[in-house]
């Protein structure tokens, strides 16, 4: 039958293939890359089946530990293994069952303190691995079900609220959980301490060896990720995986088209909760303690933006994210990374948008222009003003260019932030040239709050950083890096 | 004993008595259609059958068990598939995918069987798969080739329309509800449907009922018309019985207009 379809990879860019929509054919063509050489290297890695990319993936991972052998590095790639487990696990339920969850962390959560009470001196319970993950997993699942169970007839907002309550739930609950009915059942907000390690093939997992992070866990969870992929990436192919895709898509047709609506929306709840169950055991068995402020908003937050960033709904797509993001917020608590990363997306951002209008092209140059010259007239009226200078390298580059006083004056910090915002928003009031012109100082003004204020306070500040990805990304590519273009139900 | 019967199934939206007492009886491979003016309660009559809705009164038998209470999935599973007068389409899934999840109610592969992709899963997943491109290959190239890993959203109208009763056809139906298959398509794509509700009980073996505003189409596919306006039947027969029906013409034109007539 396919044969007699005129279709070809190789679609002529002049028009449309005898028979084919004039839209589906410009639709294709514009996921495509201009042609030439690069186009031709797309073509070849596009027939690359998914299980060469993983594999690949998985070995350049596992070269990690073998190149960098600081203890830190090798626990934020260990981190980082954990979040892109996560992701998964809440890609099941918001990329492809379509329901916002924002309990998630919970059940990362409840794996956590269920493998901490099954293996630890809390009550004195020592189960075997191989006995206590598998008993862990089923631990989530069923409070995934349990959860999804008043919540399956919710959906949108109404999920999101529920969700949210057990969040706060699981919370009060592990925070007073050491006088509970008389019993120390949590360890309360000092948590439960002394977990076992893993135990596998007959060996303890060292957590440090020799004072350092020992690499044997980040291989174990490595393994976990790579099993989980793939049952993952099977069960999307099934019917069951289609369904879950439907019922986002649309509820009431997948319900009319013989698809058991509510018992599917259980499923992907109590799937998403057994993978971040897993994650959970692997989370304390690493780090021999659990506290309940772990499981909370900032990591629900970040989870999910990687799961957006990544593109929800794609597999690959998450793991991407939580390989952006997690390094990223890593590198951001060093003042001199966070500066790079910061410029970097000011600058990509400029560069991205001049792409599609010279004007801005031209605006970034008159900002550099302008910066220089602020810093040469401030310097002028009073040297005082530029001394805070740092050295060489990019920093050094950075303080000739914005101002960057010694001493900082107490009003300056808050007025040059509300300043900012309020420059901020009125540029987006102005249109045409006037918002360009608008755009250079208050680009400038960016830099001088960075420097000067957000620099000194890393916590929130790369938080911000985020931010601002995350609007960039917003705008350049609504559905995520790897996502699928998506378009709503109208 | 019909394949559907409606026996006195009344629902009322508040005040509004949508469908009010209604008989129908629906036998093995017939093609019976269903006009009255817009609000009259065909789509709800649809809803009903269907399970999306709950009837108030009466009973809705399909091979003589009643369905009345039955969730919409466990009635599709009975034997009855419906497309929809507004497009619902898994919009963001490839063509042929929409038509493969509509197997999922005659399937059986467990989540974990699908983790482990047994033999008997992956064998069962050719069968989904050669069933969808039978569905789709009743379009004649319309939903072929290149199309089946199309995201749905990139379809024509006309092909959306397609591609539903595809995915309709794809649940093993006995009973097919087609709403208004017709609408928003030009006069060539009209008579093409036409055709195909007819080859859809010779080739498919379907028994259908069809809502339907075109005159022409009701007249070139219906053994029988039923007539609602308000929520009652109003006329039952022949396409010619039903259209020179007074009360018919009434309910479409108005009472002057019957009256001077």
């Amino acid at each position: 039958m396919t044969d007699s379809t005129p279709h070809s990879s190789h679609t002529p860019a002049t028009g449309p293939a005898v028979g084919q929509d004039e839209w589906v054919a410009r639709h294709a063509a514009r996921g495509l890359l201009p042609e030439g050489p690069l186009r031709r290297v797309e073509e070849r890695l596009r027939v690359v089946p998914w299980w060469a990319w993983l594999v690949l993936f998985l070995a350049t991972m596992s070269l990690l530990p073998v190149v960098e052998s600081s203890g830190y590095v090798r626990r934020v790639g260990f981190d980082t293994v954990l979040y892109m487990l996560l992701a998964l696990g809440l890609n099941i339920v918001v990329g492809w069952g379509g329901l916002l969850d924002l309990g998630y962390v919970a059940f990362y959560g409840i794996g956590a303190y269920a493998y901490a009470i099954l293996d630890s001196d809390k009550f004195g319970i020592h189960l075997p691995t191989i006995v206590a993950v598998p008993l862990v997993v089923v631990i989530g699942a069923v409070a995934g079900f349990l959860v999804g169970l008043p919540s399956r007839r919710l959906t949108g907002d109404y999920l999101a609220i529920v969700t949210l309550f057990f969040l706060q739930l699981f919370q009060t609950v592990m925070t007073n959980g050491d006088s509970a009915f008389g019993h120390n059942l949590t360890g309360g907000p000092n948590g439960i301490l002394n977990i076992d390690p893993l135990h596998l093939f007959g060996h303890d997992l060292t957590v440090q060896h020799q004072g350092v992070f020992a690499v044997s866990y980040f291989y174990v969870a490595l393994a976990f990720f790579a099993v989980v992929y793939v049952a993952l990436k099977f069960v999307n192919a099934s019917r069951t995986g289609r369904a879950w895709r439907s019922l986002r898509e649309d509820p009431l047709a997948a319900e009319a088209m013989g698809m058991p609506v509510n018992w599917l929306k259980l499923l992907s709840f109590s799937f998403g909760a057994a993978v971040a169950a897993l994650t959970g055991t692997l989370f304390a068995s690493l780090n021999v303690s659990v506290f309940p402020l772990t499981f909370y908003f900032v990591l629900l937050i970040t989870v999910y933006t990687m799961v957006i960033l990544g593109g929800s709904g794609s597999q690959p797509g998450v793991v991407a994210g939580a390989l952006i993001i997690s390094p990223l917020l890593e590198m951001l608590r060093d003042p001199g990374k966070s500066r790079v990363i910061f410029f970097a997306v000011l600058v990509g951002g400029i560069a991205v948008a001049a792409r599609r209008s010279r004007a801005l092209g031209i605006t970034a140059a008159a900002t550099l222009a302008f910066g220089f010259a602020a810093h040469e007239i401030a310097r002028a009226i009073d040297s005082s003003w530029v001394s805070g200078e740092r050295g060489g390298g990019f920093a050094g580059f950075v303080d000739h260019w914005v101002i960057h006083p010694a001493q900082l004056a107490s009003w300056i910090p808050p007025v040059s932030y509300v300043g900012l915002i309020a420059a901020t928003l009125g540029v987006t009031l102005l249109h045409g040239h006037r918002r360009l012109v608008a755009l250079v100082p208050t680009l400038y003004l960016a830099a001088f709050v960075w420097e000067n204020v957000m620099l000194s306070k890393p916590e929130p500040a790369r938080y911000i950083v985020l931010g601002m990805i995350l609007i960039a990304l917003m705008i350049l590519r609504p559905s995520g890096l790897l996502g699928e273009r998506r378009v709503e139900i109208v | 004993m019909a394949l559907l019967e409606l026996d006195g199934v009344s629902l009322a939206f508040g005040g509004l008595r949508v469908v009010d007492g209604l008989d129908l009886r629906v036998e093995e491979g017939e093609i019976v259609s269903v006009i009255g003016p817009n609000g009259a309660g065909k789509t709800t009559l649809f809803n009903l059958i269907t399970g999306i809705y709950r009837p108030e009164a009466g009973d809705i038998r399909l091979d003589g068990e009643t369905i009345v209470g039955l969730e919409p999935h466990e009635i599709c599973c009975r034997g009855i598939s419906r497309t929809f007068q507004t497009l619902r389409l898994f919009l963001n899934m490839s063509v042929k995918e929409n038509v493969m999840a509509a197997a999922y109610g005659h399937t059986k592969a467990g989540i974990f069987r699908s983790m482990l992709r047994t033999p008997g899963m992956r064998r069962e997943e050719r069968e989904i798969e050669a069933l969808a491109e039978k569905r789709l290959a009743f379009f004649g190239d319309r939903l072929m080739g290149y199309r089946w890993d199309q995201p749905a959203f990139s379809l024509s109208y006309a092909n959306r329309r397609r591609l539903e009763i595809a995915r309709a056809t794809a649940t093993n139906p006995r009973l097919l509800l087609l709403d208004e298959p017709a609408a928003g398509m030009n006069p060539a794509e009209t008579h093409e449907i036409t055709e195909l509700i007819g080859t859809l009980r010779t080739e498919g073996g379907y028994t259908i009922l069809v809502i339907e505003h075109d005159m022409h189409v009701v007249e070139g596919i219906s053994d029988r018309v039923v007539a609602l306006d308000h929520g009652i039947k109003i006329a039952e027969g022949s396409f010619e019985t039903v259209a020179t029906n007074e009360k018919v013409v009434e309910a479409y034109l108005g009472l002057n207009t019957a009256t001077t007539k």
